[in-house]
This record gives C-alpha cells, sequence and structure tokens, in this order.
C-alpha cells in the first residue's frame, strides 16, 4: 500500500517493518514526530526520556537485552548524548541500534546549525543520510543490517527539510526479530581500559571494512547523464540539484555519509571533466574529496551557512536568478510570539518591570526574550539557565544576587536543569530559579513528561513532585505562584530576591493549549474608557491592538485569562457579564 | 517537474489550519495518482508566527520547496503573509486570499504599521487574484474554524480535479461530525467570486 508520510512517520514505519521493540527519545524540533509516530505501533514499547544521555542509554541496554532498539533526538541532543556514543562505538551492539538525528539547515527551529555528521567521524559510527519518505523507512531498515552486520550502532541523519516534507512511502509488513539470546561477554560489554583498547583496533578495522562495503551498497550510486559536469550530493540536496540541473550532469548521489568511499568517488570523477561537491553546511564530503586527492569544487562556491534550495544551485551552477514580483514597501515581520493566555507571559511581564538580568532557557518561554517584554538577557542550551546564574552570582557577588533570576520549563528542569540547582544548593550561591511549569513539553507540540504524570500513550504513572525534588537538594525556600496573579508574582520575586538564600518559585499553571484547560469568555473595551494610554499592549498579547487610539480585543483570539485587567489604569477592559 | 503537475503554496499564520488544507490537498492529489511532495513547518513558528506549507505534485516531484517564481498557486489565509509571499508566484499564477487581516507583533507593539491597500497593490504588480472573506463565510457555513476549507474550495477551482474528490477526500479528513458543516464551507469557498 502507498501512502503520504512524513519522513519522520516514514522513519517509525522502517522501524516497525524492521521489527524494533524498543524506543527511547527526547522531543526536539525537527525530530519529535518520530517517536510521537513510532507509539501509534502497539508492537513496540515507546518511551519520553528525561533526556537524549538517558534515551540513548536505554536504547543501549534494549540492545545488551537482545532488541533492536532506537532513539531520537535533534542535533543539539546529539551533544548531551555524546558520552554514550563514543563508547558505545566501542562496545558495538547485540540487537541492532539505531540512533536517528534531525539536524536544522536554516535553524528553522534551533540555537545553532551544527553538523551531525562530524559526530559519525569523531564516534567512528557510519551514518546514512535519506533523500525522502521513501529512504528514510526503507534507509532505517538497512541501518538494522548494517548495525548487526558490523557491529555498530548506526545514525540516520535527518535535515528538516527530510523530516518534515511529506512523499509517498510504500509500505510493508513489520518482520519479527525474535530477541537475541543473552551471553554474559565482559570484553564486549565492559569497557575498562583492557577491554576498551582492543576495541579501539576493532572500530578501525571495522571502519575500513564499512569503507569497502560503501565502495559497492547500492544506496551510493553513479547517475550517469554523459555530462562533462558531475555533482556529489545527498540527503535533501540531492532532491534540489536534480531540479535545478536536470540531466544536464551526472550525479553521485551517496546514501551513507560516513564512512565515504574512495574508489566510487575515483571513478565518478574520472568520468567528468568539472566535479562539485554540493552540501549543506560543514565541508564534510568536500575534505573527504580533498583527502583522496580528488580535485572538487565545494564551499569556494556553496555557503557554509544556512540551507539550500533549487534556487540556490542554479543561481551558483548557471547563474539563473530570475526576477519576480514583489511589493515595494516593506512587510512588516510576524515572528512567532506567546500564545493568548500563555502561563508564561505574566511572569516575563513580572521580571520586566522588576528589571532584572534573566539567565533564560530552551522553551516557548525563550519568545520571552522578544518585543515588548524584551526579559531575557541569555540563552545557551537545555538546562543552562541554573548553572548559567549560578556562574553570574559567583562572579557578581551579592551584587548580582539580588538583581538576577533563572527561568526554565519543567520538561527542560528534568532534562538537565536539577543538576544546576544542586549545584547552587551544593556551592551556595544565593540564586532565585522560577521554574515555568505549564504541565507539559510545550515549544515541540506537547509531549508528556515526568512531571505530567503521564506516559507518552498517555498512561498514568508517577508524576516528580517539583516542590519534594527541590527540598531534597537542599534548596529551603521554595513556593508556588499562579502567574496569571501579577501582583503576587511580582511580591514573590521580590521577596525571593530579598532573601538571603536560595530559593526556587515555581510558577504553575498548564499550557493554554492544552484540552482539558477551560477558556474563560473573551474580555473586550469600552472605547469610551479607553484613553488610549497603550499600558494594556506592554504585555504583547496578540489579542490586543490598537485601532484609531483606542484598544481593542479580538474576540475570537482572547482566552479571558485576565492579565490586562491589572495593567487598565481608567479600567476600560472589562469582563463580560457571567450568565447565571 | 512534470508539465503536469503543480506548485502550491499556502501561507498563514501559526494556528490558522493551514497544515490540515495541505494535508488535504496532498492526500487529493496522491488519490489520483500523482506523485506528491508536502513540506510542513513544525515547531516554533507554529506560534502566531507566519507559516509556509509547500504542496508539489506531477509525473515525479524532486524539490519539495517552492521558491522565488515558481508556485502556480498561492493560497493565503491572511492578507499580509500573501504579500509576503507574492515573490514566489509565477507571473501568470492565481493568488487565491482570504482578506482577513491578522496584526503581527511588530504592529501590535506600534514599530510598524499594518501596509493598506494590498490587494490593489499586488494587482498592480501583475498578480491574477481572488480574495474572499473566508472568515464571513465559514461563520456561514456554522464555524470560524471552516476557514481552511472555505479557502480550498476558493482554491479548488483553478485545479484540473473533480470537485467530488474533494469533497471525498473532506470527508475521509475531518471528524464525522463536521462533515455536514465542512462541505457547506466548501461550497461557499468554491462559488465565491
Amino acid at each position: 500500500m502507498k501512502k503520504l508520510l512524513l519522513g519522520n512517520e516514514a522513519v517509525a514505519r522502517g522501524l516497525y517493518e524492521a521489527g524494533v521493540r524498543v524506543v527511547s527519545s527526547y522531543p526536539g524540533t525537527p525530530s519529535t514526530e518520530i517517536t510521537e509516530a513510532a507509539a501509534k505501533y502497539d508492537e513496540m514499547y515507546c518511551e519520553w526520556a528525561p533526556n537524549e544521555k538517558v534515551a540513548m542509554e536505554v536504547a543501549a541496554g534494549a540492545s545488551f537485552g537482545g532488541a533492536r532498539s532506537f532513539c531520537a533526538m535533534k542535533h543539539v541532543g546529539l551533544n548531551v548524548a555524546a558520552d554514550p556514543l563514543f563508547t558505545m562505538s566501542y562496545i558495538g551492539v547485540t540487537g541492532g541500534i539505531v540512533i536517528g538525528v534531525a539536524d536544522d539547515p536554516g535553524m528553522h527551529s534551533s540555537q545553532n546549525e551544527q553538523d551531525s555528521r562530524n559526530y559519525a567521524i569523531a564516534a567512528k559510527v557510519p551514518m546514512l543520510e535519506p533523500s525522502d519518505s521513501q529512504e528514510c523507512c526503507s534507509f532505517t531498515k538497512l541501518a538494522y543490517t548494517l548495525s548487526e552486520t558490523f557491529d555498530t550502532p548506526v545514525i540516520l541523519r535527518l535535515t528538516t527539510r527530510i523530516a518534515h516534507s511529506c512523499s509517498i512511502v510504500d509500505l510493508q509488513e513489520r518482520e519479527e526479530v525474535p530477541l537475541r539470546p543473552y551471553e554474559k561477554n565482559q570484553a564486549k560489554n565492559v569497557m575498562l581500559p583492557a577491554f576498551a583498547r582492543p576495541k579501539h583496533d576493532m572500530v578501525e578495522a571495522r571502519t575500513q571494512k564499512l569503507m569497502e562495503w560503501a565502495e559497492t551498497c547500492e544506496i551510493n550510486r553513479i547517475e550517469d547523464n554523459n555530462s562533462k559536469i558531475g555533482v556529489i550530493v545527498s540527503g535533501a540536496v540531492y532532491q534540489y540539484a536534480q531540479e535545478a540541473l536536470g540531466d544536464n550532469v551526472s550525479y553521485l548521489k551517496l546514501g551513507m555519509v560516513h564512512p565515504l568511499p574512495v574508489d566510487l568517488i575515483k571513478t565518478f570523477s574520472g568520468m567528468v571533466e568539472t566535479l562539485y561537491v554540493i552540501e549543506e553546511l560543514d565541508p564534510v564530503i568536500e575534505n573527504h574529496c580533498h583527502t583522496i586527492g580528488v580535485k572538487v569544487i565545494g564551499k569556494e562556491k556553496f555557503p557554509l551557512c544556512g540551507e539550500f534550495s533549487q534556487k540556490l544551485i542554479a543561481k551558483l551552477m548557471n547563474g539563473q536568478d530570475d526576477s519576480s514580483m514583489a511589493l515595494e514597501e516593506p512587510i512588516p515581520v510576524r515572528p512567532p510570539v506567546m500564545c493568548c493566555g500563555c502561563p508564561h507571559r505574566g511572569i516575563f511581564y513580572a521580571l520586566k518591570k522588576e528589571n532584572v538580568f534573566v539567565s533564560g532557557d530552551i522553551g516557548c518561554y525563550t519568545l520571552g526574550a522578544s518585543a515588548p517584554l524584551g526579559a531575557m538577557d541569555t540563552c545557551v542550551c537545555m538546562g543552562g539557565s541554573i548553572s548559567g546564574l549560578h556562574g553570574y552570582n559567583k562572579a557578581r557577588g551579592a551584587e548580582g544576587e539580588k538583581k538576577a533570576v533563572a527561568v526554565i520549563g519543567d520538561s527542560t528542569f528534568i532534562h538537565s536543569g536539577i543538576t544546576g540547582l544542586i549545584d547552587i544548593a551544593y556551592n551556595k550561591s544565593n540564586s532565585v530559579v522560577i521554574i515555568l511549569d505549564n504541565s507539559i513539553t510545550g515549544m515541540t507540540g506537547h509531549q508528556e513528561n515526568p512531571t505530567t504524570g503521564k506516559t507518552i500513550r498517555g498512561d498514568a504513572t508517577a508524576a516528580v513532585d517539583l516542590e519534594a525534588l527541590c527540598h531534597a537538594v537542599g534548596i529551603h525556600r521554595v513556593r508556588v505562584i499562579d502567574p496569571y496573579d501579577l501582583k503576587e508574582t511580582r511580591a514573590a520575586i521580590r521577596e525571593e530576591l530579598a532573601a538571603e538564600e536560595p530559593s526556587v518559585i515555581i510558577s504553575r499553571r498548564p499550557c493554554v493549549l492544552l484540552k482539558y484547560v477551560k477558556l474563560e469568555p473573551s474580555f473586550f473595551v469600552e472605547p469610551e474608557r479607553c484613553v488610549g494610554c497603550t499600558a494594556c499592549m506592554g504585555i504583547g498579547c496578540p489579542a490586543i491592538s490598537m485601532r484609531d487610539g483606542k484598544a481593542e480585543i479580538d474576540r475570537n483570539q482572547c482566552v479571558g485569562c485576565g492579565l490586562c485587567l491589572d495593567l487598565c489604569g481608567p479600567k476600560a477592559i472589562q469582563k463580560p457579564e457571567v450568565e447565571a | 517537474m512534470s508539465n503536469t503537475g503543480k506548485s502550491i503554496m499556502i501561507v498563514g499564520v501559526g494556528g490558522q489550519g493551514t497544515l490540515l488544507a495541505s494535508r488535504v490537498l496532498g492526500s487529493a492529489m496522491l488519490s489520483q495518482g500523482y506523485d506528491v511532495k508536502v513540506s510542513e513547518v513544525h515547531g516554533m513558528s507554529q506560534r502566531g508566527g507566519s507559516v509556509v506549507t509547500y504542496v508539489r505534485y506531477g509525473s515525479c516531484v524532486h524539490s519539495p520547496m517552492i521558491q522565488n517564481g515558481e508556485a502556480d498557486i498561492i493560497l493565503a489565509f491572511e492578507q499580509l503573509e500573501a504579500a509576503r509571499a507574492l515573490p514566489c508566484l509565477k507571473k501568470d499564477g492565481m493568488l487565491v486570499v482570504n482578506t482577513q487581516e491578522i496584526d503581527p507583533m511588530p504592529v501590535v507593539t506600534g514599530a510598524a504599521s499594518y501596509p493598506q491597500e494590498l490587494i490593489a497593490k499586488m494587482k498592480d504588480q501583475g498578480a491574477h487574484i481572488l480574495a474572499l472573506d473566508a472568515l464571513k463565510l465559514a461563520e456561514e457555513a456554522g464555524s470560524s474554524k471552516a476557514v481552511n476549507v472555505v479557502l480550498i474550495g476558493a482554491m479548488a477551482k483553478y485545479l484540473d480535479l473533480d470537485k467530488q474528490v474533494w469533497l471525498d477526500t473532506i470527508r475521509t479528513t475531518v471528524p464525522k461530525k463536521f462533515v455536514e458543516l465542512n462541505e457547506k464551507a466548501f461550497e461557499l469557498g468554491y462559488h465565491a467570486e
């Protein structure tokens, strides 16, 4: 049967068809839908792990237990999981292990543009890169064969455009793969130096064997169009090049991007007069060509930064640049904003009013950095807000401590914020940490997490008690506030900043987009009372705008959170009468 | 890409239902035996930001993306987003636009103003335009949430596909209790001028 599937859904289909039994992931755009789609197949155990390192270790454990296993993450998630990756490369597998990693050229939803292919090189594991949903499915299955044949974890690399594009997939049946019998094998699975040394030799020999495989495998193929020009491409770029250049050039399409073949590239080079490597981000294939003495044109022509397209390739290869229609006047940008009724809005409004240093983190609430709130000073990585605040306060002493806070979401706190909080308690910085507990992992599109009391499939389970957890690591001042109550929120921030010990404020209110959240009737403005002071505009609510000098509330958007009520001096903003 | 196919760009504001529209369009074209690619936007830019979805179909589709001057049809859920996408429209392409205006944050904060007379200005650039008040038609059909299906109806006129295929696709895509409402929304869009 043929079906239109998202690249991520097609990977999940590949997992199902390959007989995978255990899937553990942490959500991250653009990888999230792999695990969401996998969880719809009852044959596979699926879970959201607290972070990517845990997810990869769960996959490793499942492999020790004899099962085919999988974990997915975004590119920066692989940084978190790098520790198990590098040693699992030495250990290899019992049941096959595949690691799905989604890069984000163009940074549609990421804080950096790192190229995961460098991890495959550094950890010395093979990496496959599909070009459409069909390949997402078939490469996933192939990855398990490779993993078990060559005794190695395999990375499946996606990019946003592949992960989030739908194309047609031919669905196959699931092939049940029985659990491999467990046999204790310390020399293979216990990485003490004495066991690890011979393993390193094995890894190097494995790479040689994989390079031989790369020379003849079907997924590395030459498409000879009898042209003097050749291009080496992989992933989404193969599609852009086909679109832009058609059969005017010959192609070497690489389905395996690490390790790279030598003879195949030399053969292809011999078939053409001019050879280009067209690759997004880092010059990985290009550097390999230089190393093996094949002359190619790469980054001298194509950019290191950003996402490619058929237009970019046509322009740089053929100089085509068509004129197009465009209006002369500037079109205002439309950046993403916090939703109407977002519980984060009140906190950031209060922080702006208190004029404090805000150590930020990764989540919907990073939007608190945007105008008109602008209440964030730093944002580095998952969990970095808390440890960053501790460092800031150690640098600036009491002067910093009285005017600085960290903000972090519930899921991010569990991911890697807890360790920073332990540092604050253990090494005694007088820091104020605000946990924005909206009872869900929001930005990636509502995934359950260890604080929500539900599993990936919605079954009830244990929920982390955030208050008890903070107490347990040595924080004595822990208080819970409602961010819809601006007065309470501001008072709490002031009191905790004034306190002479570290503290945690838990700002608790569920994400307004959660189905169980009851929305209130929309508010309205009485135009004759509105003086046009624009105080209500300060919270950056998308439902409020100014028309002809008066505030106006869009009844289709407003969910009646009431935050604007307190800001309106002349009481022009009104709550509708509740019908009895 | 094959000449028999088309490239359609769907633009709007996160939360307006552009994703459903692209999936309906993709499924309808798949049912006709075309090769189809749909490129979607997930994650952060869903939240009130500009969203762009590409749907391409034909005998063989390579790139999932649509670039400057490549769109046969742009289906815009909002005027400002139509203007933003205009450079992607082919010279003889068709722009179907919902006349609804949603202020972006720079307009809300007063840092920028919402451009006036956008439809007239886009016509001056030579664009073929069908402008309709899809929100009003959706409310007429029974729910403001049916804006996307009204717009699918308005776009359907410009694609060589039997009307019944659209109605069948909508029937299999939306929940049962909303089928009647959505069929009505489709018809209102289909007959909008």
